[in-house]
């Protein structure tokens, strides 16, 4: 326990040590943190009035990014299983970086969920014993859990194999193995589940289709992974961490397969609603195409639809998925499309036409948009701290000194352009 | 098994409450000002599911909002909390060849049921639908604002809450703060919801509504005869619906709910489904009836009928 204590006591000093940039990194998020919860505070004082919600469309911009985002988290899995599956070594390498996106995304998720409840003050309600968790029967219960879950289970992956390295001792596979394989069906779990959230409500006809687990997991396979690569690049870009590009075009090439699922299945939907042609296409029609004079979402979809279809082309092709420009656009119009189809375009048009028929445009407003900035700083904050521990220890510059109770530290400055322009360390550390 | 007994079953859950009764007490005893107030704030605060708390501890919630909303609403409001009658399961009945959309019952439901008058909730919505398409919802218009009704060519079909056997919203409750009661009323106990709003993505029916701001009641407008799981004021942040009346309907010289009293036509029939001798039992048996969206079996008990 004690060394346990010691451990985080040094994961403590290290997060205060950093460049300049590094510095400026934190305080815009903090800045970014702070807008958010003014926003937010405004939003409880007020009620979600704040918001554009209202019984027609009573989810909106923040389950919206909810979705999204378990999708993001679910993708980890797609470091998991080429490295401790296929024990594949370029990807050994990175898939605890996939897991603490992992935890980040979860975090953002249960931020989402609970700035959109209206009594925030009654969510210990939720908690088994000392409320009333609806489970099995609610889905929302099976989402608290297998979130949770899969919170728990991939910080102590990435948690105890850091700590291991910290005193300088392989990790213990015969715990770490079983952990290991079993987050593989819990991320697939998660977004299924989320996916059921929507899918098993009849009175929902477009989330009402039994191809919407799949698709969820297609696009989740697409929009994590792209963000990967992007977070990726950075991180070999600015800090002392190597990557392989061998590595990050594996990682493409698994994108360009998940996006032709997603585009194929998404292809059979639009063929099955537009054929059939019942009062169920409504909400599609609203989505492509605009419907009695309800055209809000429309620019958008078709925007993702090109984003996506371009990304493919890119990623299918190996001489622009292994040329860094086109490799990152790709991935940029990914994570975007994504964003869009299943998000926004994922929730709203399973409110318009309401239940009645009747049409409200919904499009958030600054309170939600400001909030949900909040959250996503948030996300990338914790990411950070938890890069600025881990990396140094995977680079051997942070681990038990010689006394075996206080911490080395080999790496000060944390974000710093990479040494393949040359070494420009002495120069920096001189400032 | 009656409410009450399902109530009791729950009393075995002592220990846990006692905790937390204490817990409510020494955290009301330690906020400074107003000692009395802030208690009554952390008893709120820790309050159980409705059906949960023993007799004795339902009556300590009810005199504590009963003086809460007397305070607020200068006048002495009552809380109700009659439970299901024996033998009863509640039908009702919508006859479309008379309804005339003059949305009294809407007003007359917000009247009775102290929804908040600003932002404006009603809990029902009044359709009007095209004769030539009959009952196509995606055509359905409910900002329809003629000087006078009917409209040539129209027709109205008012929804609520259609009291669903099978009902998908209490179902997907994470809290299970909303329920099917043995009288066949769907309730939410507004002292439990989270306000997440997953019931109302789930009810087929835009039966269900939220209190997105405070509720603006008028302490003039306030009827002070409510019922716990009915029609007393609402919290911000959770989720209502109707509740056919329960604080008119549950009592033993039993009234009808507000929307068939005040209907000028007759078109809003009201009884006891087990009761062979009742008028939802006659329309049920000699008109033929349809009820709303069969094909996603919710098993509604609100039945549409045409006369004529």
């Amino acid at each position: 326990m004690k060394k346990v204590w010691a451990f985080v006591k040094g994961c403590f000093t290290l997060l205060r040590q950093g460049s300049k940039l590094y510095y400026t990194w934190i305080y815009v998020l903090l800045a970014f943190i702070g807008i958010g919860v003014a926003a937010y505070v405004n939003q409880v004082y007020n009620g979600l009035i704040v918001t554009a919600m209202r019984d027609q469309v009573s989810w909106g911009f923040y389950i919206s990014n909810f979705t999204f985002m378990v999708g993001v988290a679910a993708a980890a899995v797609l470091l998991v299983i080429p490295a401790y599956v296929y024990q594949w070594k370029p990807i050994k390498e990175i898939a605890i970086l996939g897991e603490l996106v992992a935890v980040s995304a979860m975090v953002m998720c249960l931020l989402f969920v609970t700035v959109d409840l209206g009594r925030p003050d009654r969510f210990w309600h939720l908690i088994p014993k000392i409320g009333i968790l609806n489970f099995p029967q609610s889905l929302l219960a099976w989402d608290v859990v297998v979130l949770n879950m899969y919170l728990v289970l991939n910080f102590s992956i990435a948690g105890y194999m850091l700590y291991s390295y910290y005193y300088r001792r392989q990790p213990n596979m015969k715990y770490v193995t079983p952990l290991l394989l079993f987050s593989i069906p819990a991320a697939v779990s998660i977004h299924t589940v989320t996916a059921f959230l929507y899918n098993g409500l009849a009175a929902r006809p477009f989330w009402n289709a039994s191809i919407l687990a799949p698709r969820f997991l297609a696009s989740a396979f697409c929009s994590g992974p792209a963000g990967m690569i992007l977070m990726f690049q950075v991180i070999r870009k600015w800090t002392k961490f190597k990557i392989t590009d061998q590595a990050i075009f594996k990682i493409a090439e698994l994108i360009a397969y998940a996006m032709f699922l997603n585009l194929f299945l998404l292809g059979a939907e639009v063929f099955k609603e537009y054929y059939s042609d019942t009062a169920h296409l409504a909400p599609m029609k609203y989505l492509y195409q605009g419907l009695h004079g309800h055209s809000d979402l429309v620019s958008y979809i078709w925007t993702a639809t090109l984003f996506n279809i371009t990304a493919f082309l890119l990623f299918l092709i190996p001489q622009t998925r292994e040329n860094q420009i086109t490799l990152n656009i790709g991935c940029i119009l990914i994570f975007v499309g994504v964003y869009i189809e299943k998000g926004m375009g994922l929730v709203v048009p399973g409110f318009v036409p309401d239940v009645l028929g009747d049409f409200y445009e919904y499009s958030p407003t600054g309170t939600e948009i400001l909030v949900s900035l909040g959250i996503w700083a948030t996300g990338l904050l914790v990411y950070t701290m938890l890069l600025r521990i881990a990396i140094p220890i995977m680079n051997g510059d942070f681990h038990v000194g010689e006394d075996g109770i206080h911490p080395y530290v080999g790496d000060q400055l944390f974000l710093v352009r990479s040494q393949e322009e040359g070494e420009e360390e002495p120069d920096l550390l001189a400032q | 098994m009656s409410d009450r007994e399902t109530r009791g079953k729950h009393i075995f859950r002592l220990s846990r409450r006692k905790a937390l009764k204490g817990l409510a007490a020494g955290v009301g005893a330690l906020a400074i000002p107003g000692k009395d107030a802030s208690a009554a704030i952390w008893e709120s605060f820790f309050q159980k599911n409705f059906r949960e708390l023993r007799p004795a501890e339902i009556q300590d919630v009810v005199a504590r909002l009963e003086k809460e909303y007397s305070t607020r609403y200068g006048k002495p409001v009552r809380v109700k909390t009659s439970p299901a009658l024996e033998g009863v399961l509640y039908g009702y009945g919508l006859d479309l060849s008379r309804c005339i959309g003059c949305r009294r019952c809407v007003y007359g439901c917000v009247t009775e049921n102290n929804q908040s008058r600003d932002p404006q909730i009603q809990w029902i919505r009044v359709l009007r639908l095209d004769k030539e398409r009959g009952v196509d919802l995606e055509h359905a218009e409910q900002y329809y604002n003629p000087a006078n009704v009917p409209e040539e060519g129209h027709f109205y079909m008012p929804v609520q809450c259609q009291q669903c056997e099978n009902a998908p919203c209490t179902k997907v409750c994470p809290v299970q703060a909303t329920w099917k009661e043995n009288d066949g009323i769907v309730v939410v106990d507004y002292n439990w919801c989270i306000g997440c709003r997953y019931c109302m993505a789930a009810c087929p029916y835009g039966a269900r509504h939220f209190n997105w701001k405070k509720p603006g009641l008028p302490a003039g407008d306030m009827n002070p005869d409510t019922h716990y799981l009915g029609n007393r004021p609402r919290p911000v942040g959770v989720v209502e619906k109707c509740i056919f009346c329960m604080q008119r309907t549950r009592e033993l010289d039993g009234k009808y709910p507000a929307c068939v009293d005040v209907c000028p036509v007759g078109a809003r029939k009201f009884g006891n489904l087990l009761d062979p001798e009742s008028e939802i039992r006659y329309v049920i048996e000699n008109k033929r009836v349809f009820i709303l969206k069969e094909e996603i079996n919710t098993q509604p008990k609100f039945y549409y009928f045409y006369s004529f």
